[in-house]
């Protein structure tokens, strides 16, 4: 047998149909389901009198626009967004399909709810209408985001119209140096390979620094595979993955669970597998980072400067003068010296626990700057109750953060949390397009710790130096 | 879903790279149940001031790019988000084809969906289409999905690859459901072989 990549033995593994020109029907293991993507691909199964095919494969919850404080489970006051969380309800119990509502203390941000219920198990396909599907990756599962028209197709069919994507090995050598965390892997990827340089490949993550990742930071590492352009990340699964998996709702139990594991194990790239396109990072380089533009691959050390138009090529000259002028910089700005207004930590790249333990030992005892805004949005129930019995939320709380309830909140600002016009955001999320994160507000991207020491100063921070 | 023939138009020239889709549709339309009327609301923030007023010199708003029903954009075009939004949203308004160096994944796959032919051209091939663009009203330029080509105002013909099944839905307007669905024995026998191989799952 010709050797394979991970991404060869999963898509191997679910090709229900080849036509003859390689177009296939890939079976979808797991459909996660939210309130905006959603609405239009089952109004189009009422209207076609279809069905759903496989309800006990496909997990709904809302996360997008619901708001973050107390009460949203008795009224949402905004209309479109009420009448959307509603229209998830009645599809969801309409339907047939797993269900977690706000009032249900297991909902949360949909990639965070899938791995944490055992949902997403290795060597699965995964699919929701929601780019950051990518997340799911962390455990060797296929997994990426579709449209609403896919949406509606793999609901009726449990399928997708697939041709295979390029294969792409970015390996991460060594380890990680004290401060450094997945957020800065990920991130300094984007920044080699820029926002395309991931189109058309599946990328698998591998190398020491990645082996030495929790599935946090696994799941960190992959949420962003998209931001890179790459229509899926993966990290083979290891006794990390299969220790984070033993005992959660669904996983399987007993002689299944045994010959789930036995399958597992064999899902990891062959010595001699063919790679489209290899990248390798020296993880001993990567240093803390943060991004000053408006494109995820705007992306420096901490101790690096804001850089000049004229140092980028082709039509990223005009796109780096804008983002300048949009994110109000001035070339030759030291990164550290940027003042900002506003602290963001959660979303689905950085809302698990661990991340929120990573913020809080940079906050213990320590103050949120005054006149700052800040806020920490657990990515579901379950990460809220347990960062309070860990006593994490008392020290955002005494820190100054506000202690919200679960979902997206402030990544994409669907809901009540928006920055004004202007106003500056340290942000654990994984976008800083233009208007992201509400119209005219600046974003830049970072992890929980940096996030956290920026709370503290009252402007972007080598968290390194509070570490000390 | 409209087949996509032949179209002939006008161009509106974007040059700007990596233009996302927080930029052709933001959030606060993603609210909508329903897809249609989304047009309005294509590039919202560059197009419309905070008050609602147009911005003058945004392209879709000059007079001579109204009726575009082309777009000739720079590399990366549709990247972020999955939401299908954004490919509503460019229909709605009148546009059913996109030029570009490379587009983002989720987004180049949404545009068949609807109707929309987006387009990957080599740099200088793009460049010269965003030259033609950049004519204004006078420079018609003329798709054909089934001969693959652009014709250009001056009668210059650009040939383009795209793949033939995406080609065939989109000539036919076909609907990808109902052709899945005709493949239900090959997903019912999938379905049981894999509740043996792997029943956990």
């Amino acid at each position: 047998m010709s050797p394979k990549t991970l991404y060869d033995k999963i898509w191997d593994a679910h090709v229900a149909h080849e036509a003859d020109d390689g177009t296939c029907l890939l079976y979808i293991d797991r459909h996660l389901v939210h309130e905006v993507t959603s609405p239009q691909a089952f109004e189009g199964l009422r209207m076609t009198g279809r069905k759903v095919r496989a309800p006990e494969r496909t997990i709904a919850v809302p996360d997008h626009n619901v708001p973050t404080t107390a009460g949203r489970d008795i009224h949402i006051d905004n209309e479109e967004s009420r009448i959307q969380v509603e229209a998830l309800d009645r599809n969801a119990r309409e339907f047939g399909v797993h269900y977690y509502p706000v009032s249900d203390i297991r909902q949360g941000i949909v990639h965070i709810v899938g791995p944490e219920q055992g949902w997403t198990l290795p060597g699965m396909t995964v699919v929701c209408g929601d780019s950051h599907t990518a997340t799911h990756g962390a455990f060797g599962a296929l997994a990426h985001g579709i449209g609403t028209s896919e949406v509606e197709h793999v609901l009726a069919t449990q399928t997708l119209i697939q041709k295979k994507s390029k294969n792409m090995k970015v390996e991460i050598t060594g380890s990680l140096r004290p401060g450094v965390t997945a957020k800065d892997i990920t991130l300094s990827v984007i920044g080699a390979t820029g926002t395309a340089g991931g189109t058309g490949y599946v990328i698998e993550y591998c190398g020491q620094a990645i082996r030495e990742l929790s599935m946090e930071g696994r799941m960190t590492v992959c949420n962003m595979a998209i931001e890179g352009g790459a229509r899926a990340g993966l990290i083979a699964p290891d006794e990390v993955t299969f220790a984070y998996c033993q005992g959660r709702p669904h996983a399987p139990k007993g002689a299944a669970w045994e010959a789930a594991v036995a399958w597992w194990k064999t899902l990891y790239s062959d010595a001699d597998a063919h790679w489209d396109r290899v990248l390798t990072l020296r993880g001993e380089d990567i240093a803390p980072v943060v991004t000053w533009g408006t494109s995820p691959e705007d992306v420096l050390p901490i101790t690096g400067t804001v850089p000049a138009p004229e140092a980028f090529t082709g039509g990223k000259v005009e796109a780096a003068k804008r983002a300048l002028d949009y994110m109000g910089l001035t070339p030759g700005m030291k990164l550290s010296d940027i003042a900002i207004d506003t602290v963001f930590i959660g979303s689905c790249t950085n809302g698990r626990i661990e991340d929120l333990r990573a913020a809080a030992a940079i906050l213990k005892g320590r103050k949120v700057k005054e006149g700052m805004r800040a806020m920490v949005v657990p990515g579901s129930g379950l990460v809220r109750a347990q960062a309070e019995e860990e006593g994490l939320a008392e020290i955002f709380i005494d820190a100054g953060f506000e202690w919200r309830l679960a979902g997206c909140s402030m990544c994409l600002a669907m809901n009540p949390d928006q920055l004004q016009p202007g106003e500056r955001c340290a942000a654990t999320s994984n976008r800083n397009f233009e208007g992201r994160q509400g119209r005219g507000g600046r974003t830049h991207l970072m992890s929980p710790a940096m996030a956290a020491a920026a709370a503290v100063t009252g402007h972007l921070t080598d968290v390194r130096e509070m570490m000390q | 879903m409209t087949p996509f023939t032949t179209l002939s138009g006008i161009a509106a020239p974007m040059p700007l790279v990596n233009i996302d889709t927080d930029m052709i549709i933001p959030k606060q339309y993603l609210k909508t149940i329903l897809r249609t009327g989304l047009g309005v609301a294509l590039f919202d923030e560059m197009r419309y001031n905070p008050d609602g007023t147009e911005k003058p010199d945004f392209v879709l708003n000059q007079p001579q790019y109204r009726q575009a029903s082309i777009l000739v954009a720079g590399e990366n075009f549709g990247c972020g988000s999955s939401r299908e939004h954004a490919p509503w949203a460019i229909a709605d308004f009148g546009i059913r084809c996109v030029i570009s160096t490379s587009f983002a994944d989720i987004f180049y796959n949404n545009c068949f969906k609807n109707g929309i032919l987006p387009i990957a051209l080599p740099e200088a091939e793009r460049d010269l289409c965003m030259k033609d663009a950049e004519k204004g009203a006078n420079a018609r330029i003329e798709v054909d999905l089934a001969a693959q080509t652009i014709t250009l105002s001056d009668g210059q013909v650009i040939t383009f690859d795209i793949d033939p099944f995406r080609k065939h839905c989109l000539l036919n307007g076909l609907d990808d459901i109902g052709l899945t669905m005709e493949k239900a024995a090959s997903i019912d026998a999938y379905e049981d072989a894999a509740a043996q191989s792997r029943p956990w799952v």
